[in-house]
């Protein structure tokens, strides 16, 4: 029993915080958000020309470098810490995890290189106007005729849909419900019929976009109507990205409370001498910490890719998110009229946290996912 | 990162796993996973289980091979945990002087000490209980009252401790006691060791309100010991009551909350068949329940990948024990609601008997772990100060 990262693996953690640290600091966080697109494209090339980011947890057939989850959790958890405006969760987990788990080799061989230098952007757009997040959530049917495949419809809450330059989308064959049907297709960024509408996001650190589709072509990822599993090992596999991506932002607000309990005085004395204080700072330890060991425990399981991963993958996003939440609230009441302020950056986090809460389904849709695998 | 056991602990998992289906038979087996650190259910039968893995030296596994141990690392005594637990074999008798004192005997006891006292806990002749608390002691630890006086060649005792589990049970009594009648607070404390059968100690039954009275008054008047029966320098108790604590906190539990898994399962399976697992409120109960203890576990996998390395529990076992008796006390709670109406009566109780079964007990018991070893205020201190250095409250 290890439940430690390697040196390797610490390292790893240590060059991909320089970076950010010099590439994502606040003002470059503050400059993006106010931007449609939301990224830099510049420093997404770096991440992928200088350190590997887009490659690293692709395998190497596919032009990647071969490492796993586990190196992926610690780049995310390092890319949340610093709110870094980009479309790596798209491209590098959303998208490219579909295309592992749906296509067909040669689909990989096509469509992996371009992600994993980072020259092309994907993302996956499976949530729809309904707000679902399982199978039930996807409605848009795909025609088939004379083998050509064309999707109509409308898809939501699309992660860097208006910027992708190819987008996979889950769709359902003709008639069919829940998980019977679900299929994956690719389509082009620019194909004719497809209107993209960038959102007004609460989070402004992550875009989003709004996807219509009226007779788009489509190219079918793997066997068309049998994508159930193929799409429910990409949600878990997201909701453990997202739950290392989560701690990271988490420990950075108990980083700032802790210090401003210490700097700041009041009634003659730093107010993390009261026990009100300090006994926040103390819960929001014990789930930062907790929530740590929930989302490395599931990184090790999605790397493996073992039985355990779907209970596993439901349990850290529940907890994680509760976590994240919390800690980026108390942040706020930590730091009194100062925390309230859009000059401050807790709301940042506070919306980032919300945000990612919600997303791929809130912590109540999470047990009840649990709940269902572990058979209560 | 890796949680698949390397050959050698796979074979010393085989080992114990062997062992336990060999023995655990019987009127053993047939206990399951009764008691508990303070609960005496099936104490003869218990002792008896003791004395079978103390024999085999299943009992002082971790301890150094020349006073009669194993010499295990913590991965070996992690999975003997677990078979432990998986197994659901009796609960230790020994708490106090084989997860508590035992630990703190071989960091801080000569080599004469050690060999006197390690095999009468081995092989489970000599119990302990723990004189730490005293009626103006509580969460203050450090305003110990209870004095000890040397005389020629002996220490003379006075004082009360309270909440002393097991201290009708015990041989001996690890007391803290102030040597320096000059001192306050933590200084000029010493860790006594006080033989329980003399006239000069009184152990006086508190019963708690699970109806049972494993707790004790425990009165020292005039009791003596032998000068050599200090633990650690005199006047340095506090450090050696702190390394007691430590263990507390940190690594003590850790059978406990692996029968946790034990005790989940059944309410998981009560709810299934009385239809509490389709409220959907319930439910969600039930699941964050079982997340908790999830997560109880990995953040234990954690806490001893991080002893392995460092050789010694630190500040961050207040976490564990804070989460670990938040969560039991909150299970507790959620099999009541499960239990429903049944939950009105206290099962096998006639009329005129307050018998507890596993669930109720549960409910109960769980609302003094966050009080002893530390309550979780203090362990909120503790975190807040030695984890996150933050100020301390002005004292």
């Amino acid at each position: 029993m290890n439940f430690a990262f390697s040196e390797e693996q610490e390292e790893l953690r240590r060059t991909v915080r320089q970076f950010l640290d010099s590439k994502s600091p606040e003002t470059e966080v503050r400059r993006l958000m106010e931007t449609t697109e939301g990224y830099d494209p510049a420093v997404w090339k770096q991440m992928g020309q200088e350190l590997g980011l887009q490659s690293l947890a692709i395998p190497e057939e596919y032009g990647g470098q071969g490492f796993t989850f586990i190196e992926l959790g610690i780049i995310l958890e390092e890319m949340g810490r610093v709110l870094l405006c980009a479309p790596y969760f798209a491209s590098v987990v959303l998208a490219a995890n579909a295309i592992l788990n749906a296509g067909t080799d040669d689909e990989k061989k096509s469509l992996l290189p371009g992600i994993a230098s980072g020259d092309s952007i994907a993302t996956l757009a499976f949530t729809e106007p309904n707000g679902k997040w399982g199978a039930d959530g996807v409605t848009m049917e795909a025609s088939e005729k004379g083998g050509s495949w064309t999707l109509s419809g409308e898809k939501m809450f699309v992660l860097d849909g208006h910027t992708a330059d190819a987008i996979v989308v889950v769709a359902r064959t003709a008639g069919t419900t829940g998980t019977d049907g679900i299929s994956f297709f690719t389509v082009s960024g620019d194909a004719d019929g497809l209107t993209r509408t960038a959102l007004s996001t609460m989070d402004m650190t992550r875009k989003q976009a709004k996807l219509e589709f009226s007779n788009v072509a489509a190219t079918p990822l793997g066997a068309a109507g049998s994508g159930w599993d193929a799409f429910s090992k990409t949600l878990d596999q997201a909701a453990v990205a997202l739950s290392n991506e989560m701690m990271g932002g988490a420990q950075f607000v108990l980083d700032m409370s802790v210090q401003y309990a210490k700097d700041r005085v009041q009634f003659g004395r730093p107010i993390g001498s009261f026990q009100a204080i300090k006994h926040k700072c103390a819960d929001m330890l014990l789930e930062v910490e907790s929530g740590k060991s929930a989302a490395y425990y599931s990184s090790w399981a999605a790397a493996e890719d073992n039985e355990e991963l779907p209970v596993v993958a439901a349990l850290a996003k529940a907890y994680c998110s509760e976590a994240y939440f919390h800690a980026t609230a108390e942040n706020i009441q930590i730091h009194g009229g100062i925390g309230f302020t859009w000059e401050h950056p807790a709301h940042l986090y506070f919306k980032r946290a919300k945000s990612s809460e919600i997303y791929l389904g809130d912590a109540t849709y999470h047990r009840e996912l649990l709940a269902q695998r572990i058979g209560i | 990162m890796d949680f698949t056991d390397t050959p050698a602990e796979a074979a010393f998992r085989d080992e114990i796993r062997t062992w336990l289906a060999e023995n655990l038979k019987g009127e053993f087996a047939a206990l399951g996973s009764a008691g508990g650190p303070a609960d005496e259910t099936g104490w003869d039968t218990r002792v008896e289980w003791a004395r079978l893995l103390g024999r085999d030296r299943w009992t002082g596994l971790s301890w150094p091979v020349e006073y009669g141990g194993r010499g295990a690392d913590v991965a070996q005594q992690i999975i003997y945990s677990e078979e432990y637990a998986r197994a659901n074999a009796p609960s230790s008798v020994s708490f106090f002087g084989e997860g508590l004192f035992a630990p703190t005997l071989i960091a801080w006891g000569t080599d004469e000490q050690k060999r006197r006292f390690l095999p009468g806990i081995q092989m489970c002749e000599e119990l302990w209980c723990q004189g730490f608390s005293e009626p103006n002691a509580g969460s203050d630890l450090a305003n110990v009252q209870t004095r000890g006086v040397l005389d020629g060649e002996e220490w003379v005792v006075d004082g009360q401790k309270v909440w002393t589990t097991l201290a009708h049970r015990s041989d001996w009594c690890f007391v803290v006691t102030r040597t320096d009648p000059e001192s306050s607070g933590h200084h000029g404390l010493s860790y006594l060791l006080v033989p329980m059968d003399q006239p000069g100690v009184d152990v006086r039954p508190l019963r708690q309100m699970t109806g049972s009275a494993e707790f004790n008054e425990v009165f020292f008047d005039g009791a003596r010991t032998a000068k050599e029966n200090v633990l650690g320098p005199v006047g340095e108790g506090w450090k050696v009551a702190m390394a007691t604590l430590g263990f507390e906190r940190g690594t003590a539990f850790l059978s406990q909350q692996l029968a946790f898994e034990e005790e989940v399962t059944r309410v998981l399976d009560i709810a299934r068949k009385n239809g509490a697992a389709d409220d959907p409120v319930l439910r969600d109960e039930l699941a964050a329940r079982y997340i908790g203890l999830q997560v109880m576990k990995y953040n234990g996998m954690r806490m001893l990948t991080n002893l392995v390395k460092s050789g010694h529990v630190g500040p961050e076992a207040s976490i564990g024990k804070l989460f670990w008796t938040t969560w039991h006390k909150a299970f507790g709670e959620t099999a009541m609601k499960v239990l429903g109406a049944d939950a009105l009566t206290v099962a096998e109780s006639g009329a005129g008997t307050y018998d507890l079964d596993e669930l109720h007990q549960i409910f109960m018991a769980s609302r003094a772990e966050t009080i002893y070893a530390g309550s979780s205020e203090i362990q909120h201190n503790i975190i807040g100060e030695r984890v996150l250095g933050l100020p301390r409250e002005p004292r």
